[in-house]
C-alpha cells in the first residue's frame, strides 16, 4: 500500500510509534537532565541564527530604502509605506479589509478542515469510501482552486460565497490528503494492541486510529490554512467590495504603490502569524511524538 | 516448583497456516501440535522464517488459521480477547498517552470501576517498578522501561495466558538480561502460563522450563528441550555447567537442523 500512497503524500510528520532503538534502561527518563555536548551547541548557535535573521531582515530593509532612493522602478521607500500604513490604519480601511479577508479565509478554512477530517477518515478507514472519493480528491487536487474561480462566480454570483467556496475547497484538498495519509499509517501494532485488550472497531477508530493520526491532521490544516490564505488575496483580486486583494487591485490602478505595498505587508506579516499559532497549536496538541 | 497439573492451557491442534504475498502462496506453519501446561514457562527459539512469530499470532487470534486451532484454557481461540495477554517487541505502548493510561487502557473498556483500577494500575506499576513514572509519557521512557510499562499493561486486565513476542529483541544485552530477571520475578509473583518467542537462545533456556525449537520451511516444531533448573533462577545457574550443557543443546538444535546450513549460504 506504501508504494501506491506515497505519491499523494503532502507533509508527512514523524511515525505516531514510538522508535525501538536499543537504550540503557538504567538512564535518567528526562533528556534534559543529560544534555549532550552537542545540544548545549545547537544552543548557542540558535542565538546566533536569530542574530543572523535580525540581521538579514535589516539589510533586506536597506536595500529596499537604497533601491527606492535611487529611483528605481518608483519604488516607495519603508518611511513613505509606513506613513500610508499610519493613514489607512487612521481611517478605518485597513481594519476592515483585513476582517474582510480574514473573514473569508477563517470560514473557507474552517468549513473545509472541519468536512476533510471525516473524509479523510472515511478514506482511510474504509476500502469502498477510498475506491468512490480518492477520483474526486485526485483530479481536483491538480487543478488550482483559483482556475475554478471563473466556474464558480457565473454559477454562485459575485458575493461571499463563491469566495469562500474557492478557500473551502484549497483547504479542504490539502486537509483531506492529509487526513487520509494519517489513517494509512497508523501502526498495525498499536491497532492490535488495542484489540488484545478488548478493543472492538469504534474504540479502535476513536481510541487510536484518531489520536495516532491527529500529527497528520494537524499539519494538513496548516497547509490547507496557508492555501486558504493564498488563494483569497486573489480571489479578490477578481471581484470584491474590500478585502485587502481588492484594495491592492485598486490601487493599482491609481498607480498607489504605497498602498500595495502596505497590503502585501500586511497580508505577509497575517499569514506567518496565522501559520505559528497553528504551529504553536500543532506543538501542544501533539507532544506525546517522538522528535529526531 | 513447576505447577504439574496435567492440564493444558494453551493447546496447538494440527495448526497450518498459509499466507499468500504477491500471487505465491506459503507455508508458514504445518501440523504444529503442542500443549502447554498451565502456569508454564514455555521459551518458543528458531531460525527466522520458521513460524513463531506466527505461531504466537495464531494463539492471540491476531491470525485465521488455515487448517487446525489453538484452544485456551478449553476454549477455541476466534479473536483476540482479554484472556490472553500480548507483549510486542516494539512496545506498542500507546504514544499519547502516560504510563498509567496506557496501564489503565485495558481496565476502561472492562469497564472497571475508576477507584479499583487506580488499585491494580498501582499494583502492576510497583510490580515492574515505574511507580516514579506514571505520569510519565512513552518518549520519556528508556527502552527496558516501555517494555516494562507493556508488561503491566498485560497483567493489568488479568489474562489467563501471556504470550511474548521478543520483547527484547530490541533491547542491549546488559539491559536483557536485567529484564529477563525482572520478567521471572514478576511471573513467580504473578504465575501465569507463558509462551515466550525469542532468537536468543541463551534467553530461551533461561527464562524456560520447556523449550521449543522451530524449524523452517515450513514452519514446525523440530525438537522440544526440558530444561531441569530450579525456579528462582539465578546469576549463578545462568553461568553453571548445567546451563551451558541445556545452552549448547538448544544451539545445536537451532542452528545444526538439517537443511539450515545450505539455506544461510
Amino acid at each position: 500500500m506504501a508504494a501506491k500512497d506515497t505519491y499523494i503524500a503532502v507533509e508527512t510528520p514523524p511515525l505516531a510509534s514510538g522508535s525501538p532503538a536499543p537504550e540503557n534502561s538504567q538512564q535518567k527518563p528526562k533528556p534534559a537532565s543529560r544534555k549532550s555536548p552537542a545540544t548545549s551547541g545547537r544552543k548557542l548557535g540558535r542565538k546566533a541564527l536569530l542574530a543572523i535573521n535580525f540581521g538579514s531582515v535589516a539589510a533586506g530593509l536597506g536595500a529596499w530604502t537604497a533601491l527606492s532612493a535611487a529611483g528605481v522602478v518608483g519604488l516607495p521607500g519603508p518611511v513613505e509605506v509606513l506613513i500610508r500604513a499610519g493613514e489607512v490604519f487612521a481611517d478605518g480601511t485597513l481594519a476592515e479589509d483585513t476582517g474582510a479577508s480574514l473573514a473569508r479565509v477563517l470560514s473557507g478554512f474552517l468549513l473545509g478542515s472541519l468536512l476533510a477530517v471525516p473524509v479523510g477518515f472515511l478514506m482511510g478507514w474504509y476500502q469502498v469510501g477510498r475506491a468512490i472519493i480518492e477520483p474526486w480528491v485526485q483530479f481536483f487536487r491538480t487543478i488550482p482552486p483559483l482556475a475554478l474561480l471563473p466556474l464558480v462566480m457565473v454559477t454562485m454570483g459575485i458575493g461571499e460565497t463563491p469566495k469562500i467556496f474557492v478557500i473551502f475547497l484549497a483547504a479542504f484538498l490539502s486537509c483531506v490528503i492529509s487526513t487520509y495519509q494519517g489513517v494509512v499509517s497508523v501502526d498495525k501494532t498499536l491497532i492490535n494492541a488495542a484489540r488484545v485488550l478488548g478493543a472492538d472497531s469504534m474504540i479502535i477508530f476513536r481510541r487510536v486510529v484518531v489520536p495516532a493520526s491527529s500529527p497528520f491532521i494537524l499539519v494538513g490544516m496548516r497547509i490547507g490554512l496557508g492555501a486558504g490564505w493564498a488563494t483569497v488575496v486573489a480571489a479578490e483580486l477578481i471581484a470584491a467590495p474590500n478585502g485587502l486583494g481588492m484594495r491592492m487591485q485598486q490601487a493599482q490602478q491609481f498607480y498607489d504603490m504605497p498602498t500595495i505595498l502596505v497590503n502585501v505587508i500586511v497580508i505577509g506579516i497575517l499569514g506567518l502569524l496565522m501559520d505559528r499559532l497553528l504551529l504553536m497549536i500543532e506543538a501542544h496538541l501533539t507532544r506525546w511524538q517522538e522528535r529526531r | 516448583m513447576t505447577t504439574t497439573t496435567s492440564k493444558a492451557m494453551i493447546r496447538f491442534e494440527d495448526l497450518r497456516q498459509e499466507f499468500t504475498l504477491t500471487g505465491n502462496t506459503f507455508t508458514a506453519l504445518d501440523g504444529v501440535s503442542l500443549d502447554i501446561a498451565d502456569g508454564e514457562f514455555v521459551t518458543v527459539v528458531g531460525p527466522s522464517g520458521c513460524g513463531k512469530s506466527t505461531m504466537l499470532n495464531a494463539a492471540a487470534g491476531l491470525l485465521d488459521p488455515t487448517s487446525g486451532r489453538v484452544m485456551v484454557d478449553d476454549r477455541e481461540v476466534d479473536g483476540p480477547s482479554t484472556r490472553t495477554g500480548v507483549i510486542f517487541q516494539q512496545y506498542a505502548l500507546f504514544p499519547w498517552l502516560t504510563v498509567r493510561k496506557n496501564v489503565e487502557f485495558g481496565l476502561e473498556l472492562k469497564k472497571v470501576p475508576a477507584k479499583e483500577r487506580r488499585v491494580i494500575v498501582d499494583h502492576y506499576l510497583e510490580l515492574v517498578g515505574l511507580t516514579r513514572f506514571a505520569e510519565a509519557l512513552p518518549k520519556e521512557l528508556s527502552g527496558g522501561m516501555k517494555q516494562r510499562c507493556a508488561i503491566a499493561r498485560a497483567y493489568a486486565v488479568n489474562p489467563e495466558i501471556l504470550l511474548m513476542d521478543e520483547p527484547f529483541g530490541a533491547l542491549d544485552a546488559l539491559t536483557r538480561v536485567h529484564m529477563q530477571e525482572q520478567l521471572l520475578k514478576t511471573w513467580t509473583q504473578e504465575r501465569r502460563t507463558v509462551m515466550f518467542v525469542t532468537h536468543d537462545v541463551d534467553e530461551s533456556v533461561f527464562l524456560a522450563s520447556r523449550v521449543i525449537v522451530m524449524a523452517a520451511r515450513p514452519g514446525r516444531i523440530f525438537k522440544e528441550i526440558k530444561i531441569d533448573l530450579p525456579y528462582p533462577r539465578t546469576e549463578e545457574m545462568r553461568l553453571s555447567d548445567e546451563f551451558a550443557r541445556l545452552r549448547t543443546q538448544v544451539w545445536e538444535a537451532v542452528y545444526h537442523q538439517p537443511g539450515v546450513a545450505e539455506a544461510h549460504q
